[in-house]
């Protein structure tokens, strides 16, 4: 069973935990709705739709409510220390909860003593505190885009915010932010780097790059990182090996904003519904043995539709 | 030796390991300050202790207020209101370091998108209307894409006003650069 974890921007919504439903544009827990916007519940979503196709059970979701005050998230994470060890998850995805050194090392020490280590996958604020802790090699797979790669490479960045210059993202120097990332110990097992073009790499180098569908307006919608995070935890769950996951969620992902005909002012729930239809695509391409054979090979993918 | 690591489980405890990473210092004029300020926060309850600056920044007997640095946002809305603000706000472990100054600016068609560090505000050129928030990882990032989104760039509510932690801040630096760039 896979767990997702996080906070929606709404003051006061309670502590939730349960399976997770979907509802054109509502996310259901526990007799609670959440609109799908960004964040958490846009991650949710894209979890459900790829499980849709995939034949996977939704998750199961922790989410509460938090505008970034803290409180909410402090009081998930003393509900996850209690609760947690006595769940079965194979596969946690952190995601949206504010940084705090102490509540992550105590978090991460309940799930590294669960019976069965789960996969954890870490995104926006838990990934923040995973560098901050130093406890980044515990993770099996991070999803930064260029800019968050940036504070992973720069052993002395505390947050994004306070990122050396000389470090600063550029596109070209994702793979020597990659590698710099590795030599400090700051980057998970698997990282799957978001951005005009999208990089799986490891600690021995870069696996797979994937350009194609190129949507310039993805980079603006909010939440697409969010969806690409869903996405590739919703493979992983079915057993496939993370860094062909990772891959594939990437053109997934592609494919999915691609169909969306997007502009800056798309928001990402347009994109959520064609999930299905991206996946399909690229696995009836695999079955063919096109395109993604190209990926594993360590080259750029080429979508059908290019 | 790298090789045989790939197979040793990291075994995480629940230490204080990396814990001055999440903090930041609060660098004030004088002492009397530090105290007004002390005062403030304790008040509002915040977990924050008095102590002398590292060497980096030192200038003399003063004292340093050491705060949650990705609460910044919201701890500087307080100091603000009490009229006793810093002159720096540094991490623990860097003093040296300095905010993100660099902006990247895409047109996008008839939209225009302003990145600042992790954060990025998308406009409607024509309209002046705010159609985007992008990037983050902290709680307020979706309550502030929630707040700002569909409203005009001139009366949305700032990220400053509204935000908590240090991407509610980049995200003002980015909302800043916008309204420079559309010159309001």
């Amino acid at each position: 069973m896979h767990a997702v974890v996080g906070t929606v921007p709404i003051k006061d919504f309670p502590l939730v935990a349960g399976e997770a439903s979907l509802h054109d544009d509502i996310i259901c827990i526990q007799g609670e709705r959440i609109t799908i916007n960004r964040g958490t519940p846009a991650l949710m979503a894209a979890t459900i739709k790829a499980g849709e196709f995939l034949g996977q059970p939704a998750p199961h979701g922790y989410l509460v409510g938090d505008i970034g005050l803290g409180d909410g998230s402090r009081h998930l994470c003393e509900y996850l220390i209690e609760h947690l060890g006595e769940s079965d998850f194979h596969m946690i995805t952190l995601h949206y909860i504010l940084p705090n050194v102490e509540y992550h090392n105590r978090l991460l020490f309940v799930m590294e003593e669960m019976p069965e280590r789960p996969i954890l996958i870490a995104d926006a604020g838990s990934m923040y505190a995973a560098k901050m802790s130093g406890k980044a090699t515990a993770y099996d797979l991070f999803t930064p885009d260029t800019g968050e790669l940036a504070f992973l490479a720069d052993e002395e960045a505390p947050h994004p915010f306070y990122t050396r210059g000389f470090i600063l993202h550029e596109e070209n120097r994702v793979p020597e932010l990659i590698a710099r990332s590795y030599a400090h110990k700051n980057a998970s097992r698997n990282l799957l780097v978001k951005g005009e073009r999208d990089y799986v790499a490891n600690q021995n180098g870069i696996l797979a790059t994937i350009d194609h569908p190129m949507e310039e307006a993805m980079e603006a919608i909010g939440g697409t990182g969010d969806t690409l995070t869903g996405i590739v935890s919703a493979l992983i769950s079915t057993g496939m090996e993370i860094s062909e996951a990772a891959a594939i969620a990437a053109r997934a992902n592609r494919l999915a904003g691609h169909y969306a005909k997007p502009t800056a002012a798309t928001q990402v729930i347009e994109i959520v519904s064609h999930i299905p239809q991206a996946l399909e695509d690229i696995f009836c391409e695999k079955n063919r043995g096109e395109g993604w054979q190209r990926t594993s090979q360590r080259r750029s993918a080429t979508s059908p539709l290019k | 030796m790298a090789f045989f690591d790939v197979f040793k489980r990291t075994h995480a405890e629940p230490s204080a390991e990396g814990a001055a990473f999440d903090r930041g210092l609060l660098v004030f004029e004088n002492t009397s300050e530090v105290i007004r300020a002390e005062r403030v926060l304790k008040a509002k309850g915040w977990e924050i202790r008095v102590m002398g600056p590292p060497p980096e920044i030192r200038s003399g007997c003063d004292l340093v207020i050491e705060i949650p640095l990705i609460e910044e946002l919201n701890i500087l809305r307080s100091l603000q209101e009490a009229g006793v603000l810093p002159k720096e706000v540094v991490p623990v472990t860097s003093p040296l370091l300095k905010p993100v100054d660099l902006f990247k600016v895409k047109e996008l068609g008839r939209y225009l998108m302003v990145r600042a560090a992790n954060m990025k505000l998308t406009v409607d050129k024509e309209t002046l209307t705010i159609v985007n928030v992008s990037g983050g990882g902290c709680p307020d990032v979706p309550y502030l894409a929630q707040e700002m989104v569909g409203r005009g760039l001139a009366d949305a509510p700032s990220p400053r006003e509204i935000g908590h932690t240090l991407c509610g801040y980049a995200l003002q630096l980015a909302y800043e650069e916008m309204r420079k760039q559309c010159t309001l």
